[in-house]
């Protein structure tokens, strides 16, 4: 959200809050300002994103936060505990420190959160633009794969996947995206309905504008603010069925510090030494909380519709 | 509080099918046949994308049977055995007729045909996910109403809050928190799996299986001590997921409740000088029962899938364990099996509820 970034003529503040924009730029501009004055007064959004951005900072300087390498083994320093010798949140059953662990383990989150939200929800968007321009059989037929896959268990659908594909990250990362497009077809799609019999488009069409350049153009942008709320209220459920994977030993393989991983071997431990599977949990659990606080808010700023639930 | 929550069911009933009048039933009828047609190509849609799973697969299936050392005319042999050798629709053909004569093939893992796997592990889990749905609606329903009449206030506050962590915390990890603390500090449960040792090596003398469900068929056959230990080890679990149920049911309810408390009629209701109590409880909540419903039916179907994970740690023997440990076991057919088993379940409870909800809101149809 860095509306910071233009020319600060007679002052940024007046050039944000200005009654007459002056160009599109500003007039979009001005909107943005508004929509993150509304989102900063929100103590439970500010609490969101600041989750949020301190995640994408931890991941960016992992290396100086981390007290040590995450893979770095030492037998003598095994499942010590909290505050013991140095290892702020304790060590694995490997000697490895957890605090450091955790601190590498952001970067897959985020990793798989980033790839996720670039692929899922811009797939969703082509068919759900497709299918609402064009209507008739393609729409039917979009729309009736759109809702088998809806239909789909997500998490029994994903372990298909990574059955077949094999264990691995990536593969996670794309059966989890396999099975999270559909809800953005179905907004995609209702928002297009909503603006496909609008003026403008029959004002392009009559410009001699093609069936591709409406969708892109004209279309696709009107269904953006949907689906950016829809991907940030998602980011927490993405979160928590890649953790799940790598809790089942389907995700992220050893020994990449990634926290459903790290749950999993925690376990083993789980009545002698609490803290190997509690503190991966806990760092999920506020990663997906600030997901969610900040979709709940940004869904309240910018879909004033659906902000009553 | 569930005193006043059973009361008002019949009144809803009753309303129901006074309003609903006589053209009820064909109405209903072209409904279902959507439903019903909506139902065949769902599921259409899952076979044709788990036998592309199957066929996904790096692993030549005929490869795998002979072994490495079998010759040429051998590995052939099973392949034309196997039909690996037809065009695929051939093939999509022969999987689709054996799916719905409930033919998943054999397990490698257990080396007992899937179908029978699944038909003994699925009671456990449909224990699961229902003692959870109900401890949901039990608790959820009253505690959206409640949060829904404190709108703004510190009831709606806690709920929320309770609401955003079901939402943001992973069930697997909860799961292990209560086994730490419950079972592992404070000893007041069973820990993982359905029973004590002691009693999962006498389970098959002292009781007959009746259903499946180890409740009640250790009720049924009066073994006591069994059904009280099966209620300790399964307490957790339910709750574990309960609470997910919850979460979701509570929040829904909150926001129907607060479209309902805002209509005419409840403003009509206590101009009339109906009390209070009854104006949120028979009046309100009986209209908001209705996409209620939807959303039960919905919570259910997640719960049977999110079932896995919390089988998992519970090492609680349902069909999500089974996946889970057939997967390990690079056991295809299982895995498959037991999507399908789950999927068919998903989709039905599903279209079920689509088809309630016309049922009982008369607008809908």
């Amino acid at each position: 959200m860095s509306d910071t970034v233009s020319k600060p003529a007679g002052g940024l503040k007046a050039w944000l809050t200005s009654d007459t924009p002056a160009s599109r730029l500003q007039a979009r501009a001005i909107g943005l300002w508004f929509a993150w004055s509304d989102l900063v007064r929100n103590p439970l959004a500010v609490a969101g994103l600041v989750i949020v951005v301190l995640l994408i900072l931890m991941a960016i300087f992992a290396p100086l936060i981390a007290t040590d390498p995450p893979n770095q083994q030492n037998l003598a320093d095994r499942l010590m505990a909290p505050g013991v010798g140095g290892h702020i949140l304790g060590t694995d059953e490997l000697g490895r420190d957890i605090w450091s662990r955790i601190v590498y383990g952001s970067r897959v989150t985020l990793q798989v959160v980033a790839l996720v939200a670039l692929t899922a929800p811009v797939f969703g968007l082509v068919v759900g633009t497709v299918a609402g321009t064009i209507g008739g059989w393609t729409d039917r037929v979009l729309m009736r794969i759109t809702d088998i896959f809806l239909a789909f268990p997500r998490l029994i659908l994903a372990l298909a996947f990574v059955a077949a594909l094999g264990p691995g990250i990536v593969n996670a990362i794309f059966a989890i995206a396999l099975t999270a497009w559909p809800p953005y077809a179905r907004v995609a799609r209702a928002e297009t309905l909503s603006v496909r019999r609008a003026d403008y488009i029959a004002a392009a069409r009559l410009q001699g504008a093609g069936t591709l350049r409406i969708i892109t153009g004209h279309i696709m942008p009107m269904c953006l603010s949907s689906v950016i709320i829809r991907v940030t209220l998602d980011m927490a459920g993405i979160i928590l069925t890649a953790a799940g994977l790598g809790f089942l030993g389907l995700g992220a393989q050893p020994p990449l510090a990634e926290w459903g991983a790290m749950i999993s071997t925690g376990r083993q431990y789980l009545l002698s030494h609490w803290w190997v599977a509690t503190m991966p949990g806990l760092a999920i659990l506020t990663v997906s909380l600030g997901f969610n606080l900040l979709g709940d808010s940004l869904r309240d700023v910018l879909d004033p519709r659906g902000a009553q639930r | 509080m569930s005193q006043t929550h059973g009361a008002h069911d019949p009144a809803t009933a009753e309303e129901e099918s006074a309003i609903a009048g006589t053209s009820l039933l064909p109405r209903i009828a072209g409904r279902f046949g959507k439903t019903l047609f909506s139902l065949v190509v769902t599921l259409f849609g899952l076979l044709v994308v788990t036998f592309a799973i199957a066929r996904l697969v790096p692993i030549d299936p005929a490869l795998a049977v002979v072994g490495p050392r079998a010759t040429q005319a051998q590995y052939e042999a099973v392949r034309t055995e196997m039909g690996l050798d037809q065009p695929i629709p051939v093939q999509f053909a022969t999987y689709l007729g054996d799916v719905v004569r409930g033919d998943f093939g054999r397990s490698n893992l257990t080396s007992r045909p899937v179908i029978e796997d699944v038909r003994s592990a699925f009671p456990a889990t449909l224990e699961l996910a229902t003692l959870a749905t109900l401890l949901g609606v039990l608790l959820g329903v009253p505690a959206g109403v409640v949060s829904a009449v404190n709108q703004g206030r510190w009831p709606d506050h806690v709920l929320r809050v309770v609401g955003l962590l079901g939402y943001s915390m992973p069930v697997f990890w909860l799961g292990l928190i209560a086994l730490l603390i419950f079972y592992g500090q404070l000893g007041w449960v069973g820990g993982p799996g359905r029973l004590d040792v002691s009693y999962e090596l006498s389970y098959e003398l002292d009781v007959t299986a009746y259903t499946g469900s180890i409740l009640i068929d250790s009720a049924l056959s009066g073994a006591w001590d069994v059904f009280f230990n099966a209620l300790t080890h399964i307490a957790l679990p339910v709750f574990v997921l309960g609470y997910f149920s919850l979460a979701y049911i509570s929040r829904m309810t909150r926001s129907f409740m607060l479209e309902q408390l805002g209509q005419e009629y409840v403003t009509a209701a206590r101009v009339k000088g109906v009390p209070e109590r009854r104006v949120v409880w028979v009046h309100a909540l009986g209209n908001a029962m209705v996409p209620l419903i939807t959303v039960i039916a919905l919570s259910y179907a997640a719960l049977l899938e999110g079932s896995v994970l919390t089988e998992t740690v519970f090492a609680w023997p349902g069909l999500g364990l089974y996946i889970t440990q057939a997967l390990f076991a690079a056991d295809l057919n299982a895995v498959l099996g037991g999507t399908v088993v789950i999927g068919v379940a998903f989709i039905v409870l599903n279209l079920l509820s689509d088809l309630l909800y016309t049922v009982v809101d008369p607008r809908a149809r």
